[in-house]
């Protein structure tokens, strides 16, 4: 057991250091970092001495090794549209992101894996085929235009909820901005949680869905019957929690994408966060928020990775306990 | 007489696929009395299993069962509504499938799993249900049975968990038990202390046993009669000793013939039946058997055989049929004869 | 030994023609898959026409007029019978705005599924044929790459090409950076794909009887490794096919992609968007649906072509 979580640990730590690779040729070769710092007027005798300063003229090697040294201590160095810390804006907007995450796939969750269990058990009924054309239609909807509509519809239309912006926000310990704490941020948080959610959800639905049919479909399913176990016992007991342990792992990766995703959710509902911070950097080439953006979800995934791999030792017992066969 | 712990008459289970119906059993009965023990042989693909399926009610959609009767203890239960079939299963009517390995579920331990197949089928207290679950493990030869109630499948070898399986399949004392093919996914080294345990443990309770393999080695060391099924029809049933030593029906008499047996001159070839059974879709008219026989005449081509008695067995053969005397040319007959076919003893109708 | 030959011979054409009956019969079961065949075909149809049927040329500006800007389709009160959806707030008529946004939204997603493709089933040829540390390169590379998702990959690439280019030449190369960047996201699924139907293949029989004949390596991966793999692949082609359309007009609607002189579905939707809010709502739900149903479509296609060449799934 232990020994498992070091040899992921040291997976999850070569990961990081490969995108950490990645970050820093960005940084380093895309563009010249001087030029982005200083003016035009600046004459080529202060660039040099700038350059220097900077340590742009030491060994690759060298700076790599800096690079990583001060991302391990969140010092991304200084944005260049906003001269200000990267470390202090992302910081300043992990909040927001994370809060509409985690909302969205819980949202995901909870009514993905029902209507899976759903589709899965009673998969000719036409409430189970009406889930399936749905979860088709979620799949082919871009998000943005899922947000889209949702907006014109329920803001615009009704007017019942907001439609960009995060609302009111309570400051937590000075450090944390929630919206969860004052009615118009929950309400701000419905419309683009479900635009972020729906995609995952329908995943998470179809994901159950197969999984429970296969199941269903094993011998021990049928010895259960065999032994004439009730319908509940064996479609909620036995099927289920097998149908749900390859579901952990892929909806922990999936939190991953939802961070991801989150971009154009933000990017629809003007929602202060990160993702709409890496945009704005991507369209003004922006290059240390953009390192410091990918270093972070790269840090993120492999956090849930790591997590989701526990979760999963946790829930099998042929992982947990090892044992003379598989 | 008593009352057959199962019958089973004129079965038929039809398969609808997109290519027309198959009928995967046809016309198949026989009884099994208490105590007894059946066996049904044939080939892969001969219908053992759905046959298996079909009396515990478990067939895999969408096959069905078209026609017949099953009865249990003189009750028909083939046309049970699925909740009081399900009451049957487990409490009546056990099952033992092929697989162990895959047949216990990974994530719960065992103790839980008989916990809960005790609890479904008895009024007990789930104290004395995990008493009994230790009590079951320790009549299946389970060391250590106390603990070992909190051990996953993974953690026992492929015959401990077989063992296992039995005991689930025996934890409410069923009256039939429908062993499918119980041992032939384990080392050879185990299945013989395997197919004794099935056999005593079902002796002691009293319980009738319906045993599926291909293996006629263990058919003829547990079974009490046999039941030889091909292309979903019986060919043959009758006592062990008498099938195995005098098989009746051509298709039994290659089936034995292919049997390697450890007395016999080691460079002798082992015989085999030219051709293959056919698939569900092509079974040629007449009898099923007739393109690969040697002893066919006209009529096997043209009709279906019923069982006839043969000896102290029934035969599917027109050479066991009253008339067939008059019917068969000589030449079959003979060849018949010398490969200890007993015909006739009566020329029917002949007059 | 001749018998076996013969055998060999014959069952590709068997396999073919049976995977051929079934594929039609699963379709002409279908009625879906026939109608999303019908509106892709129609679309593309409707794409490459552009031109021809198309009501205006709402890239000539010689044509509009900003008296026919914000006009509602034909149908609602001050409706203009030219404009039968409408049109924009340069006087573009949303109908041709749409079939030549359709037209660029098309185009980069074709070629970016070529593109991903053509490198997937190399890489995924050259992993499984080299092994050794070229195997293990391409598929670590692989596996870090499908920890992030498609849009984060295209982004990033998106970010460093508009970096690399400079922001005048890079409406000049915004196609080839959209087509490479929504294909490098892609390539792993092919990839991997072909990789493990390689290592199968490699050791069957067939394979080292090629070899022993002195047959090239490559000769031997292309001409019967490559065939085995044409199945799944055109499955992957075909959902990869709406991902890329959905990714594009995403990239668009982010504004990181087609520029609104050239637009596609998504910078329409981008475009639209700003006037959702003051009532113009078809200027952006038009090409909204318009892309909504192109992309069902051709992942019902796809579903359905998943489905009838795994008979498992069935």
């Amino acid at each position: 057991m232990i020994a498992f979580a070091i040899k992921r640990f040291v997976q999850a730590l070569g990961v990081m250091l490969v995108v950490a690779l990645i970050s820093f040729m960005m940084f380093r070769f895309v563009g010249d970092p001087v030029n982005q710092l200083v003016g035009v007027d600046t004459s080529p005798a202060e660039r040099e001495a700038l350059r220097e300063a900077l340590g742009l003229n030491d060994p690759v090697l060298l700076q790599f090794g800096r690079f990583v040294v001060k991302a391990a201590q969140f010092d991304f160095g200084i944005s260049y549209q906003f001269k200000q810390p990267v470390a202090s804006l992302i910081a300043s907007r992990l909040p927001a992101t994370l809060e509409l995450s985690l909302v969205s796939a819980f949202f995901a969750l909870a009514v993905g894996v029902p209507m899976g269990v759903y589709t899965g058990l009673y998969r000719n009924t036409w409430l189970a085929r009406g889930f399936l054309a749905i979860s088709l239609v979620g799949v082919s909807l871009p998000t943005f235009l899922i947000g889209i509509l949702l907006i014109f519809v329920v803001s615009v239309h009704l007017g019942w909820l907001p439609s960009f912006g995060r609302g009111q926000t309570v400051s937590l310990w000075g450090v944390w901005s929630t919206g969860l704490l004052t009615k118009s941020g929950l309400q701000s948080l419905i419309l683009p949680a479900i635009t972020l959610g729906l995609f995952q959800m329908t995943l998470i639905m179809r994901l159950v869905r197969g999984e429970m049919l296969e199941v269903l479909r094993t011998d021990y399913i049928k010895f259960a019957r065999a032994r004439g176990l009730s319908r509940r016992a064996i479609n909620f007991g036995h099927a289920l929690k097998n149908t749900l342990v390859p579901v952990i792992t892929i909806t922990g990766l999936q939190l991953g994408s939802i961070i991801a995703f989150a971009i154009i959710t933000e990017t629809v509902f003007q929602w202060p966060g990160m993702g709409l911070l890496f945009l704005q950097a991507v369209q003004n080439v922006d290059i240390p928020i953009m390192a410091a953006y990918l270093l972070l979800i790269a840090f993120l995934f492999v956090l849930i990775n790591f997590i989701v791999d526990l979760l999963y030792v946790a829930v099998d017992p042929r992982i947990r306990l090892g044992g003379a066969r598989g | 007489m008593t009352e057959p712990t199962l019958s089973v008459r004129n079965l038929r289970v039809e398969i609808p696929t997109r290519r027309g119906v198959l009928t995967a059993i046809d016309d198949l009965s026989f009884d099994i009395a208490p105590g007894e023990v059946l066996g049904m042989v044939g080939e892969s693909g001969a219908g053992k299993s759905i046959t298996g399926s079909a009396v515990i009610g478990l067939l895999e959609p969408p096959g069905r069962i078209a026609g017949g009767e099953i009865r249990l203890a003189g009750e028909r239960i083939d046309n049970l509504a699925p909740d009081r079939m399900r009451r049957i299963r487990g409490r009546r009517i056990g099952m033992i499938f092929q697989d162990p390995l895959t047949s216990l579920n990974p994530l719960y331990r065992i103790g839980d799993q008989l916990v809960e197949t005790i609890l479904t089928h008895q009024r007990v207290t789930t104290g004395e249900a995990r008493r009994k679950a230790r009590q079951l493990l320790e009549e299946v030869g389970i060391p250590a049975a106390e603990t070992r109630l909190s051990s996953y499948p993974h953690q026992f070898s492929g015959g401990m968990r077989q063992r296992v399986v039995i005991a689930l399949a025996l934890a409410a004392d069923p009256e039939l038990v429908i062993a499918d093919e119980p041992t032939t996914a384990l080392d050879v080294s185990v299945q013989a202390q395997i197919i004794a345990l099935l056999k005593r443990l079902c002796a002691e309770r009293g319980a009738a046993v319906m045993l599926i393999t291909h293996d006629m080695g263990v058919i003829a060391e547990t079974a009490d009669r046999v039941c030889v099924l091909y292309a979903g029809r019986l060919a043959e049933i009758g006592p062990v000793r008498n099938v195995v030593k005098h098989p009746q029906h051509p298709y039994t008499i290659g089936l034995m013939a292919a049997i390697p047996s450890l007395s016999g001159d080691p460079d002798e070839m082992l015989a085999q039946i030219p051709g293959s059974m056919p698939r569900l879709g092509a079974i040629p008219p007449g009898c099923a058997f007739n393109p690969r026989c040697d002893y066919s005449f006209s009529r096997c081509r043209a009709e279906r055989p019923e069982p006839y008695p043969a000896g102290t067995s029934h035969a599917a053969c027109f050479l066991h049929a009253p008339e067939a005397l008059r019917q068969a040319p000589s030449d079959i007959l003979q060849a018949a004869t010398a490969a200890g076919i007993s015909l006739p003893n009566t020329v029917d109708g002949a007059s | 030994m001749a018998d076996t030959s013969d055998m060999r011979s014959k069952e590709p054409g068997r396999i073919a023609r049976a995977l051929d009956s079934d594929l039609w019969y699963s379709f002409s079961r279908s009625p879906l898959a026939m109608i999303s065949t019908v509106v892709v075909v129609l679309f593309i149809a409707a794409a490459l026409l552009a031109p021809l049927i198309a009501p205006h040329d709402p890239f000539d500006p010689a044509n509009l007029s900003i008296l026919d800007s914000f006009l509602p389709p034909a149908w609602l009160d001050g409706g203009d019978p030219r404009f039968l959806l409408g049109t924009d707030d340069q006087g573009r008529d949303v109908l041709s705005t749409i079939l030549y946004g359709m037209r660029i939204s098309l185009a980069v997603g074709f070629a970016s599924v070529i593109f991903a493709m053509v490198l997937g089933i190399t890489l995924g040829l050259l992993a499984g044929y080299m092994g050794g540390w070229v195997d293990s390169v391409i598929m670590r590379i692989a596996d870090v790459q499908l920890t992030f998702p498609a849009i984060l990959i295209a982004l990033l690439i998106n970010g460093v090409a508009r970096a690399m280019a400079g922001p005048q030449s890079y409406d000049k190369v915004v196609f080839v950076v959209l087509v490479l960047s929504i294909g490098l996201s892609f390539w792993v699924q092919y990839g991997r794909t072909v990789r493990g139907s390689v290592l199968v293949e490699a050791n069957k029989e067939y394979v080292l009887a090629a070899r022993l004949i002195g047959l090239k390596p490559w000769t031997i991966m292309v001409k019967h490794v490559l065939p085995n793999v044409l199945g799944p692949v055109l499955v992957i082609a075909t959902i990869n096919l709406a991902l890329a359309i959905i990714t594009e007009a995403t990239l668009s609607f982010l504004g990181v992609g087609v520029p609104p002189t050239q637009p596609s579905l998504g910078t329409l939707i981008r475009i639209g968007n700003d006037f959702l809010f003051s009532g113009e709502w078809w200027i952006t739900i038009f090409p909204g649906i318009t892309l909504a149903i192109l992309a069902l479509s051709v992942n019902l296609l796809g579903d359905w072509l998943r489905d009838a060449l795994n008979p498992k799934l069935r």
